[in-house]
């Protein structure tokens, strides 16, 4: 079993599954259900928070590779294989934290068909945690793309006026991308003659198929993530999703695609990853100036965020494919911080959403008059977008740039960019919104945070310092295995522009030497 | 083998048209009032010819080569008669409200399953021929069962004149191929195919192949299918979409297999092309449909691309892939006709309009959650079950390196999760249209649950058995 005696994943998967069942069958009358609904819900996500607690407490550092391991040969030809290593609890970790919030975001916000609703979040729940604890391949697969069906309905149903449109856009861009990665796994399965991920991230795929496998991964990967060009769909996803919805597209979603590169593309096929390096820096590059702009004359503050999302992926794509510790562990915490930070933001539009009804920036202004303790509070997540130093930004952005320097310092050059860009569109954001002078009425009507809203946002402020100050708790568990992977592609990392090479000392003649005494 | 032992290879093809014919004496004289008996009578043949399918299985020919009653037939049958059953089931309910009940309907749908089961069993030309013709015959008749109904005539009509044409083409190949090969039997025509492909067998396999790709309905020679499918009454096309699909792509792959087998690339190209053409077309095409039931036709043709792809891998494992595919197929479908079947305005008339499931999920949310889990397992979307069928055809793509086929098929599959999501996207996300009449038949609920829960993610545990034996039936065929 595993060092807990009961399993732990199965549970936690089983546990947001129940609930979720529970909230569409429970009987009674409208009102009656949805009361019970967010009540059952912020319940069993409680329960998976607990849990994840546990996990985290209970996971040896510097044990085993692969930790409460569950394989049950359920389906035939695939397995009910579970288990993480440090990258994958960290971001389990992410999940469960964040989705008690979302449950709470959404308590006053939704109020029609709250039990369906509160039903599709704890079915993401179930889904984000299957896919990072998934170990067969097609086990992954499943829970990677199931996670379509409650998303679109939750964009679909509960979103703004262009919902429909947004649904469809995001449903089938994220379905094309992963199709094809399903053929390259059926191939390496068929190759490999296994299903099972940890072997296969140790088996050598032939170095010319390997770039088609990557390609297709890449087309799922980039899609999800969302690279420049194909990130086409999240910012009309963002802006018609609730808020919760935002929380958890941002917050978890995106970084399935950062943890499907750290998982198949960079270990199983190394030689493909260093071969195609440039394609995924080149588009980095470009996401990183581009959106950043794009971002800057943004006048709808979910788009201006999902802008700046994109951007901030591309961090966490130069760090992976940097190839070296800096780079991996940069990006990994890039995904965590940025995990916490944009969902915040999310939260703190969707505060003033639910308060004005609109997210056009110009119609807010001086905010930090009557909403102090709000212009406080998104004030921090401002500066941890920004990467201020003592706020999660700062490690991971730093990290990937340091990391991807040792790789090429024209990446990092055209990267660092993004930095300035960054805290130009940030705190242009942050002044016309909170600064200004309070000349609407009913903006200076709007009161400041319940402490419901208190509650959903301090705790996120709480890690954010956590991480930015002291790093280490987030970067030990991950540790080793990222020295796995480095181990794994070292074979295949391409020579860097800018490594550090003690040269040889200048050879000066002895006499020389003397006569200078 | 013995005459006798023959006979015992074609038991479930006795029990059916001996009890047809008694069916037929007990209506003629006990009259409609009893339709509903005769029903549940035929439902009780059908249960009793699966099982005589299952027991009699064995691998040797019955009837001088003639005949075979392998457990690739025994699987084709039990997956034929279950669905044959069930649309048996649904009808009493329609065809009440439209005053058309009358017992022909179960008694034709068992001579259908005669002609299926002997289609499926078919060694030989000739054989093949007289089970395809039998089960014709009857579809024609139960496409225009409402006869007064001038939709239902023209379905029929449609359905007779393409179907017939269709027989000539098969006809004409069948000939081709006995006057190139000198016999009609599959192992002589397989046997004379090992030495290299001759221009007049080439022909023969082409139109052979032409004449069931209609049956199945795929691309090119789908024309009919929409059609008769909005033309016909909804149990019988409930009944069009599932057993006879089963019985011919059964039929075809027996054909390419046991006949063409030594020339497998020959006819690979065939499928291939047709899988192809009919996943675009029925993808492309179903997105502008107004209609549940012309949609649904197209989704039928859609699929059939899908379940073709096993069958151009050639192998035991794409073979198991492409029964997989139909098994889970008809119950998609099946379930998916039983969401129509539902489908009634407050005064009970039959509505067939797309448009008329807005805001399903608001006023009959135990329905539109059935529907929906049929919509997204028809497109293949995991975790439902529709998924699997999928997955294991485009396996077999990969394993014989056809990679290259397998990534384009997927990718089409996107198209046709486009007019899956309209229904859903109509249900769940529109507003709520006029309601519909409440559910009043307790058993067509009953089948719908059982099928949406056979597509739901708990169809997976089924998979380590319908996998051995899904492979062991194709494995009869090689």
């Amino acid at each position: 079993m595993n060092q807990l005696g009961f399993p732990i994943l199965t549970i936690m998967i089983a546990v947001p599954l129940v609930a979720a069942l529970w909230c569409l069958l429970a009987p009674g009358d409208e009102a009656a259900r949805s009361n019970s609904a967010r009540r059952v819900a912020l319940a069993a996500t409680l329960i998976d928070f607990a849990l994840g607690v546990l996990l985290w407490a209970s996971y040896d550092v510097g044990g085993a590779q692969w930790q409460f391991v569950e394989n049950v040969p359920l389906f035939g030809r695939f397995a009910w294989a579970l288990g993480i290593d440090g990258i994958a609890l960290m971001l389990i970790m992410l999940s469960v934290f964040l989705m008690p919030i979302c449950i709470g975001a959404s308590w006053e916000a939704i109020t029609k068909r709250v039990p369906e609703y509160m039903a599709a979040f704890l079915l993401m729940e179930t889904l984000m945690i299957g896919v990072f604890a998934a170990q067969d391949l097609f086990l992954f697969y499943i829970f990677f793309e199931a996670g379509l069906i409650p998303m679109y309905l939750i964009i679909g149903v509960w979103g703004g006026v262009d919902r429909v449109y947004a649904s469809y856009k995001f449903f089938l861009y994220t379905l094309l991308g992963s199709v094809l990665m399903l053929i390259a796994m059926l191939w390496m399965a068929s190759f490999a003659g296994t299903t099972y991920i940890p072997t296969l991230m140790q088996t050598d795929f032939p170095v010319d198929i390997q770039t088609w496998l990557f390609l297709a991964f890449f087309a799922s990967f980039a899609v999800k993530m969302p690279m420049w060009p194909v990130h086409t769909w999240l910012p009309d996803a963002h802006v018609q999703a609730p808020t919760a919805g935002s929380v958890i597209l941002a917050g978890v979603l995106l970084k399935m695609g950062g943890y499907g590169f750290i998982r198949f593309s960079l270990p199983m096929f190394p030689e493909a990853s260093a071969q195609l390096v440039w394609l995924l820096w080149g588009l980095s590059m470009v996401a990183v100036v581009y959106t950043s702009l794009v971002a800057l004359v943004q006048q709808d503050m979910k788009k201006l965020i999902a802008y700046s999302s994109v951007a901030h992926m591309a961090f966490v794509t130069i760090g992976l494919f940097a190839f070296n510790r800096q780079g991996l562990e940069g990006a990994m915490l890039v995904m965590l911080s940025h995990g916490l930070v944009s969902g915040a933001l999310f939260l703190c539009v969707g505060v003033i959403y639910d308060r004005l009804h609109t997210r056009e920036i110009a119609r807010y202004g001086g905010l930090s008059d009557n909403m102090p303790r709000y212009a406080l509070l998104f004030m921090l997540f401002t500066m941890a977008s920004v990467g201020l130093p003592g706020t999660s930004g700062f490690v991971g952005e730093f990290l990937s740039l340091v990391g991807s320097y040792r790789a090429s310092s024209w990446v990092a050059f055209a990267c660092t960019t993004g930095i300035i860009l960054g805290a130009a569109y940030m705190l242009y954001l942050y002044r016309r919104v909170a600064f200004g002078t309070l000349d609407k009425p009913d903006v200076a009507a709007m009161p400041d945070l319940s402490l419901r809203e208190i509650a959903l946002l301090a705790p996120i402020a709480a890690v954010v310092l956590w991480m930015g100050v002291y790093p280490e708790s987030f970067l030990r568990p991950m540790r080793n295995d990222i020295g796995t992977l480095i181990a794994r592609t070292e074979r295949a990392r391409p020579a860097g522009d800018a490594q550090l090479a003690a040269g040889a000392p200048a050879v000066r003649p002895v006499a020389a030497l003397e006569e200078t005494h | 083998m013995y005459a006798n032992a023959s006979f015992l290879v074609a038991l479930p093809e006795l029990i059916l048209s001996t009890g047809a014919l008694v069916l037929l004496m007990v209506a003629a004289f006990a009259g409609d009032r009893h339709t509903r008996a005769v029903g549940w009578a035929s439902v009780a043949l059908f249960a009793a010819a699966g099982v005589a399918a299952v027991l009699q299985a064995s691998p040797e020919p019955a009837f001088g080569g003639l005949y075979r009653g392998d457990s690739f037939a025994a699987f084709s049958k039990v997956v034929i008669y279950a669905t044959a059953a069930v649309s048996i089931i649904i009808a009493p309910g329609f065809f009440e409200r439209g005053g058309a009940l009358r017992a022909e309907y179960p008694i034709l749908i068992v001579l259908a399953g005669v002609g299926m089961g002997v289609m499926v069993s078919a060694a030989d030309m000739l054989t093949l021929y007289v089970g395809l013709e039998l089960q014709s015959l009857a579809a024609y008749v139960l496409a225009s069962f409402m006869r007064r109904d001038a939709r239902s005539a023209e379905a029929g009509l449609k359905y007779f004149v393409l179907g017939a044409l269709a027989s000539g083409i098969l006809l004409y190949g069948i000939s081709l191929l006995y006057g190139f090969t000198a016999t009609t039997s599959f192992e002589g025509i397989a046997a004379a195919m090992k030495n290299g492909l001759s221009i007049g067998q080439v022909f023969g396999m082409v139109f052979v192949i032409a004449g069931l790709a209609f049956k199945i309905s795929a691309v090119p020679f789908h024309m009919w299918a929409p059609d008769v499918y909005e033309g016909a009454p909804t149990p019988v096309t409930t009944f069009f979409a599932s057993a006879p699909k089963v019985a011919a792509m059964a039929l075809l792959a027996r054909v390419v297999v046991e006949a063409m087998g030594p020339q497998t690339d020959a006819w690979r190209q065939i499928i291939i092309f047709s899988a192809l053409a009919s996943t675009v077309l029925g993808g492309v095409a179903a997105i502008v449909q107004t209609n549940i039931k012309r949609l649904l036709a197209y989704s039928s043709i859609n699929n059939v691309g899908f379940a073709l792809f096993g069958l151009a891998a050639g192998t035991p494992y794409g073979v198991s892939g492409t029964l997989t595919y139909m098994l889970v197929y008809v119950v998609m479908t099946t379930g998916a006709f039983l969401c129509v079947l539902q489908m009634r305005d407050v005064e009970g008339n039959y509505v067939e309009g797309i448009a008329s499931l807005s805001g399903l999920s608001r006023t009959r949310p135990g329905l539109a959650a059935a529907m929906a889990v049929f919509m997204f397992s028809l497109a293949g979307i995991p975790p439902l079950f529709g998924f699997w069928p999928k997955f294991l055809v485009f396996d077999a793509l990969v394993r014989v390196g056809l990679a290259p086929i397998a990534a384009i098929g997927i990718a089409i599959s996107v198209i046709s999760a486009f007019y899956y999501l309209k229904i859903i996207k109509t249900m769940y996300l529109d507003e709520p249209a006029h309601p519909y009449a409440p559910a009043t038949s307790r058993v067509e609920y009953g089948l719908m649950t059982l099928s949406a829960l056979f597509v739901s993610p708990l169809g997976y545990l089924a998979i380590p058995v319908l996998g051995a034996t899904s492979l062991a039936a194709a494995k009869a065929l090689f």
